[in-house]
C-alpha cells in the first residue's frame, strides 16, 4: 500500500498537467475555428498556430 | 479592446513560411499607414485549397499585413492600411480569384468575436472533467472492496480534489439559482444546485464519520453532463447570434454625395442631411427617399410594393428608399429622413408586430417548471418519510441526496441542447440559417403557410412570353436592340432569342434613351424598342410589355411575366400534401396574382395588399389560433414577417425582411422551407423521445432510490447511462443525409 503514496501524488500532477494543457489551449484560441484547423492540416504551408487575441499583447505596435 | 488595433501574433504564418511579424511577411507593400481590421464574408469556400488561396491572395494585395480564414464562420479577417477604398479593393481581389465574398461591418461584428461566455464553460468541463476522473479513480477501489483506514484515505483525497472542482465547476448552476430564489421562482438549477450542494454536504459528513458511502464523483458527474448541456445550448445561441450579427453587418449603408460644385464622395447613410444630392448609379437602390432632380430612368419598385411593372421616372418624380434604378444614372435630392422614410414606418410596423407576438415558452422551459416542482417534492418526502419511520436522521439525508442526484435532469438538460445542436448543424450544411433555437420549435408547430410572390415564388427576373408568336426576324432585331443594355426587360429578350437560338441582327447606332427605351437603324429602317407611349402604341396591356415598333408599322408587343422559380410548384405542393393550407399574399395587380396561384395550385390568394394589409391578414390569422409560417423577402412583408408564428426569408430579400425573420435560406432556394419545416417536425419528435426516456429512467430509479439502495456506484452507472442514451439519440438528427 505504501506505493499508493507515490501514485496518488503522481495522478494528480498527470491531471493537473492535462489540465493545465487545456487551459492553455483555451487561452490561445485553439477552439474558435474547429473546421479551419481540421482542413490546414492538409495544406502543404507551414502553420503551427491560430489568431492571437488582440488584447493578449497590447505592447505590440499597430 | 481597441477598435482598430491588430496584434502583430495574427500574421498567417503561412504567407512566408515561418511565423514571423505580419510586416515581413508581406514585402509587397509594407504598409506605412495605419492598419486596420476588416472583416469579409465568405460564403462559398469550404475547404483547405479555399483557404490558402483566399490567404495567398490577399497577401499579395499591397497594404496588407495579414489575413486569417475562419472557416468555422466562413471569414476572414484582413488587417491592413486603414485607407478609403481598401475594404472594395480586397473583395475585387478577392472576386477575380473565384472566391464570392461581402464586406461585413466590422463594428457590429465585434461583439460576437470573442466568445468569452463558450470559453468560460469550456474551461469548467475541463475542470469537471478532471476532478471527475480522479475521483472516479479513487471510487472505482473504493467500490472494488477498499475498507476501513484504505477507504476513508480515499475519500478524503476526493473531498479534496472534488471541493475545489465543484466550487468552479457548478458555479453557473449556483448563481442561476440564487437568482431565480431571490426573484422568488423555482427553475432547473434549483434542483441541481440542491442536489450538488447536498450530495458534497452528506459525503463530506460520512467521510469524516468513516461511512460507507461518499457521492463525490455523482456531484462531480452531475456538473459534468450538465456544463456538457449547458455549453451545447451556448453553442446554438452564438452560432445563431453571429449569424443574426452577420446578417446585420452584411448591408453596409453607404450613399454618394455631390456636392454643390460638382464632386462627389462616398459617405455613410448617417451624415446623409435633407436636400443633400445623391447619385444613384445604374443597378444600384436610391439610398433615401426623395424627388430626382436630373435624369430619366426606370425604376423597380418590386422590394417594396412586389409590383414587377418598372416605372418610368423623370426630374421631379418621387423616389423611394429601397427602389432598384434600373436604365439611367439619376441625381436624387434627399427629403424625408429620419422618421419620414418608408423604411422607418416599415420598421415600426416590424416592432409592432414583434410587440403582439408575445414571448415563446420553449419546451425544455415548460418542462423543467413542473420537474423541479417534482424533484424537490420527492426529496423532501422521501428524507420526512425515512426520518420519521425509521427515527435514522442521518439515513434520510443520505436517501434524499441519493434521491435528488438520481432524479436530477442530467437527461433533461441534455435532451434539448444536444437535439438543437445536431439539427442546426445539419439545417446550416441545408443552406438554412437559424437565429434562434425557438424559431426551430416554433417551426415544427406550424398549421398554415403564407407565401409572398414576387422574389419568393417567383425569380423576381422577367422572362419574354410570347418569343415564339412574334413574326420571323423580329426576335433578332429586339435582341440586336437589347443587347447592350443592363435593363431587365432587354436582358429577359437576349435570353429568349438565345434560348429560341435566334442570332441577333447586329446594329452600330443603338441610342439608349433612359426610362423610354432604345432607337436604332437596321434593314434601312428605323427601329424603336421601349415603352408604350414613346413608341406610338395605342393599346394597353396589363401584362409587362415592350414594344417594338420597325419603320412605320404598327408596333409588335413583346410580352414579360415573372417566372416562378422552378422549385416553387414542387415547394407548394409539399405543403399542401402534408395538409397546410397555402395562402398567396401580394402587392402585385390582381391578374398576375391569380396567374401564379392558378399554376402552383394554390387555392387562396390575396392581391394588392400594403404593409399593413400583410399584417393584419396574419394577425388575423393568429386570432383565429392558427400558427401561419410566413416566407416573404421584400421590404413590404417585414412587417409580416415579424407578425407570423415563425418565418422565412430567402438571402436575395432586403435587410429589413432578413432582419425580421426567423430562418434565411442562404442556398436561395425556396424548397429548403419544405425541408427545414419537416427537419424540425423530426427534431421535435426526438426531443420528445428523449423527454419520455428521462421519465422511463426516473421511474425505473426513483423507486429504487426511494427503497434506499442507490449507492454511488448504482448512481454512476445510471446517469451516465441516461445522458449516454439521450446524447446518442439527438445525435442521430445530424447525421449526413
Amino acid at each position: 500500500m505504501n506505493v499508493l503514496t507515490i501514485l496518488i501524488p503522481v495522478t494528480l500532477i498527470l491531471g493537473g498537467i492535462g489540465l493545465l494543457a487545456f487551459f492553455w489551449s483555451l487561452r490561445h484560441n485553439q477552439f474558435d475555428d474547429p473546421k479551419g484547423q481540421a482542413n490546414r492540416i492538409l495544406s502543404d504551408r507551414y502553420d503551427d498556430h491560430p489568431a492571437e487575441d488582440v488584447d493578449e499583447d497590447p505592447k505590440e505596435p499597430r | 479592446m481597441t477598435d482598430a488595433a491588430w496584434p502583430s501574433g495574427m500574421a498567417c504564418p503561412a504567407c512566408a513560411g515561418a511565423p514571423e511579424p505580419p510586416e515581413t511577411t508581406n514585402p509587397a507593400g509594407a504598409p506605412a499607414s495605419p492598419l486596420r481590421r476588416y472583416e469579409i464574408s465568405l460564403p462559398s469556400i469550404h475547404c483547405a485549397a479555399c483557404i490558402t488561396g483566399v490567404e495567398r491572395g490577399l497577401a499579395a494585395e499591397p497594404g496588407v499585413a495579414a489575413a486569417r480564414v475562419n472557416l468555422t464562420l466562413k471569414r476572414v479577417a484582413v488587417t491592413a492600411e486603414d485607407a478609403p477604398g481598401t475594404e472594395s479593393r480586397l473583395i475585387e481581389a478577392l472576386a477575380a480569384r473565384g472566391f464570392e465574398a461581402r464586406p461585413l461591418d466590422a463594428a457590429a461584428l465585434e461583439a460576437t468575436r470573442t466568445d468569452a461566455v463558450g470559453r468560460d464553460l469550456l474551461a469548467r468541463i475541463g475542470v469537471a472533467a478532471f476532478g471527475l476522473m480522479t475521483v472516479m479513480l479513487l471510487s472505482v477501489s473504493v467500490w472494488s472492496g477498499a475498507v476501513d483506514s484504505t477507504r476513508d484515505f480515499f475519500h478524503w483525497i476526493s473531498a479534496l480534489v472534488a471541493m475545489p472542482a465543484i466550487a468552479f465547476a457548478a458555479q453557473p448552476f449556483f448563481s442561476n439559482a440564487w437568482a431565480a430564489l431571490r426573484a422568488g421562482r423555482l427553475d432547473m438549477d434549483v434542483p441541481i444546485s440542491t442536489a450538488i450542494l447536498l450530495a458534497v454536504g452528506v459525503s463530506l459528513w460520512e467521510t469524516a464519520n468513516s461511512g460507507d458511502h461518499a457521492f463525490f464523483d455523482a456531484a462531480l458527474m452531475l456538473s459534468f453532463f450538465l456544463l456538457i448541456g449547458r455549453y451545447l445550448a451556448h453553442l446554438t445561441r452564438a452560432s445563431a447570434r453571429s449569424a443574426a450579427a452577420e446578417i446585420a453587418a452584411l448591408e453596409v449603408h453607404m450613399a454618394e454625395r455631390v456636392a454643390p460644385d460638382g464632386s462627389r464622395e462616398t459617405v455613410p447613410m448617417d451624415a446623409v442631411r435633407e436636400g443633400d444630392i445623391l447619385a444613384v448609379p445604374v443597378g444600384a437602390r436610391v439610398p433615401a427617399d426623395g424627388a430626382v432632380t436630373r435624369g430619366r430612368s426606370e425604376i423597380d419598385a418590386s422590394m417594396l410594393t412586389g409590383e414587377t411593372m418598372p416605372e418610368a421616372v423623370a426630374p421631379g418624380s418621387a423616389v423611394r428608399a429601397g427602389m432598384m434604378n434600373l436604365s439611367g444614372p439619376l441625381l436624387v435630392r434627399a427629403e424625408a429622413l429620419g422618421d419620414e422614410t418608408l423604411l422607418k414606418q416599415i420598421a415600426r410596423l416590424v416592432e409592432a408586430a414583434e410587440q403582439s407576438r408575445g414571448r415563446y415558452a420553449s419546451l425544455a422551459d415548460r418542462a423543467s417548471r413542473w420537474y423541479s416542482h417534482v424533484v424537490n417534492i420527492l426529496a423532501i418526502t422521501a428524507f420526512f418519510g425515512w426520518g420519521l419511520l425509521s427515527g435514522d436522521w442521518r439515513l434520510a439525508t443520505n436517501i434524499a441526496a441519493a434521491v435528488l442526484i438520481i432524479t436530477c435532469p442530467c437527461a433533461l438538460g441534455l435532451a434539448v441542447p444536444a437535439v438543437l445542436t445536431a439539427a442546426s448543424g445539419r439545417l446550416f450544411r441545408q443552406g438554412v440559417l437559424l437565429k434562434d433555437g425557438d424559431s426551430f420549435e416554433r417551426l415544427a408547430e406550424i398549421d398554415s403557410v403564407v407565401f409572398d410572390k414576387t422574389g419568393t415564388l417567383t425569380t423576381g427576373r422577367p422572362v419574354l412570353t410570347n418569343a415564339d408568336a412574334l413574326p420571323a426576324g423580329t426576335l433578332a432585331l429586339a435582341a440586336g436592340l437589347a443587347e447592350g443594355s443592363a435593363h431587365p426587360l432587354s436582358r429577359a429578350i437576349v435570353d429568349a432569342a438565345r434560348r429560341t437560338d435566334v442570332r441577333p441582327t447586329p446594329l452600330t447606332d443603338i441610342v439608349e434613351h433612359p426610362g423610354l427605351g432604345a432607337e436604332a437603324t437596321g434593314d434601312g429602317e428605323s427601329l424603336r424598342l421601349g415603352r408604350a407611349e414613346w413608341v406610338g402604341a395605342s393599346r394597353q396591356s396589363d401584362v409587362t410589355t415592350s414594344w417594338l415598333r420597325i419603320g412605320g408599322a404598327e408596333p409588335i408587343a413583346l410580352r414579360f411575366t415573372d417566372e416562378p422559380r422552378p422549385e416553387a410548384a414542387e415547394t407548394v405542393a409539399r405543403f399542401r400534401a402534408a395538409g397546410l393550407p397555402v395562402t398567396l399574399l401580394s402587392g402585385d395587380g390582381d391578374a398576375p396574382v391569380r396567374a401564379l396561384a392558378e399554376r402552383l395550385g394554390i387555392e387562396t390568394w390575396i392581391a394588392r395588399a400594403t404593409p399593413a394589409d400583410k399584417v393584419a391578414h396574419l394577425q388575423t390569422l393568429r386570432d383565429a389560433g392558427r400558427k401561419p409560417l410566413m416566407v416573404g423577402d421584400g421590404l413590404n412583408d417585414a412587417a409580416a414577417l415579424a407578425a407570423a408564428h415563425v418565418s422565412m426569408s430567402p438571402a436575395s430579400a432586403v435587410d429589413a425582411s432578413r432582419s425580421a425573420a426567423d430562418l434565411i435560406l442562404i442556398g436561395d432556394r425556396i424548397d429548403r422551407a419544405v425541408d427545414a419545416w419537416t427537419l424540425s417536425r423530426t427534431a421535435r419528435g426526438r426531443i420528445v423521445e428523449n423527454f419520455s426516456m428521462a421519465f422511463a429512467y426516473n421511474v425505473v430509479t426513483v423507486p429504487i432510490a426511494y427503497a434506499g439502495f442507490v449507492t454511488p456506484l448504482v448512481a454512476a452507472i445510471a446517469m451516465s447511462f441516461s445522458s449516454i442514451i439521450v446524447s446518442l439519440n439527438a445525435m442521430r438528427l445530424g447525421r449526413r443525409t
